[in-house]
């Protein structure tokens, strides 16, 4: 049986699940802090926007590599 | 508008009739200037008209201010207030605020305006799910973190952001490129396809639960199949995700505002 159809989809999978934890113990933590010092709300959300803005990274440049042209083998 | 949308649905006999979209979705035939390098599609008349719509609606609301607001007035107010005090006065402090304020302001109206017309009937395509807008977007967060880093420290700027202080100098070796990486390429590069892929994915996911909806009613009920029922379920999911599209572009214009007031109050920032 053949198998046809895109890797590209696959390889996002497998970068979503990195960044999926990734971004989950980030937002994780910081309720966790958030918790324990209310009074820091704002200055913890702007650091978890930044952090989960580089975590995030891999797995949108996982989804453009589906665009980018490869030469045919 | 929404022919563009349903001829998708043609007779094909691999897979039982049913074509899903694809990626031609967002490169929709010229309707205006076609030939002309000024030539217009869907996507680009839907841009243009969020442009004349927010201009309208600025304009219109903001030009009889009154004390005791009237009902439009306090709506607006309220949006203005939340950017103002929670995303560039919480980040970037009252006086550099004021300064950022005016190009923080217009990115985050422009995008949830451009967002939100992915999931108005009729419409039916975000402006941002094209390439062009969040790249323009994009730039000019770059150009405007870097300018106010250089017009801070001059030359200086570069050091307090590519050289991290207190680690032992054979580390920079390794350091200093990766924080160019980071700051200097990665940074700009996700922030247009953070912005890209949300709206891109949102259409494409919109787009299959509808078409199935249209093709499991039109082709296969229409013939007396009674799988052709499962529609409901898509015709449901479709309407779940169209709430969850309006809470996805609410949220993507927060981030994407949220981090180019980040990015340069990292560049103001003296050393980190």
């Amino acid at each position: 049986m053949n198998v046809v159809g895109q890797l590209a989809p696959l390889a996002f999978g497998l970068a979503a699940i990195g960044s999926g934890i990734g971004v989950g113990i980030i937002v994780g933590k910081t309720i966790e802090s958030v918790a324990r010092q209310p009074e820091l709300q704002g200055r913890l959300s702007g650091l978890m926007f930044l952090g989960i803005a580089l975590t995030e990274a891999l797995a949108f440049i996982a989804i453009a590599v589906a665009f980018i042209p490869f030469p045919a083998p | 508008m929404l022919l563009p949308a349903l001829s998708l649905v043609k007779a094909d006999e691999s897979d039982g009739g049913f074509v899903g979209p694809s990626i031609a979705e967002f490169v929709p035939p010229g309707l205006l200037f076609v030939g002309t390098p000024f030539e217009l599609n869907r996507v680009m008349l839907i841009r243009l008209l969020v442009v004349f719509a927010l201009v309208l609606i600025l304009w219109l609301g903001t030009r009889r201010l009154q004390l005791v607001p009237s009902r439009g007035q306090a709506a607006l107010e309220y949006i203005l207030g939340f950017v103002r005090n929670s995303i560039v006065f919480d980040t970037l402090g009252e006086k550099d605020g004021k300064r950022f304020m005016p190009l923080l302001m217009t990115m985050f109206f422009l995008i949830i305006g451009m967002n939100l017309t992915g999931i108005i009937p009729g419409l039916q395509i975000a402006g941002t799910a094209v390439i062009g807008l969040p790249l323009i977007l994009a730039v000019v967060a770059y150009v405007m973190f870097v300018y106010a880093g250089f017009k801070k420290f001059s030359w200086r700027y570069l050091k307090n952001s590519l050289v991290i202080p207190g680690v032992p100098w054979p580390l920079h070796i390794m350091l200093i490129p990766l924080e160019f990486l980071s700051t200097f390429i990665l940074r700009p590069v996700t922030l247009a396809l953070r912005l890209l892929m949300n709206m891109v994915a949102g259409h494409m996911l919109l787009v299959l639960c509808f078409t199935a909806t249209q093709f499991f009613f039109f082709s296969v009920l229409a013939n007396g199949q009674l799988i052709g029922l499962l529609g409901i379920g898509t015709f449901a999911f479709g309407i779940a995700f169209t709430v969850l599209e309006l809470f996805v572009a609410v949220l993507q214009a927060y981030v994407f505002t949220i981090l180019t007031a980040i990015y340069i109050q990292m560049s103001l920032a003296d050393g980190h």
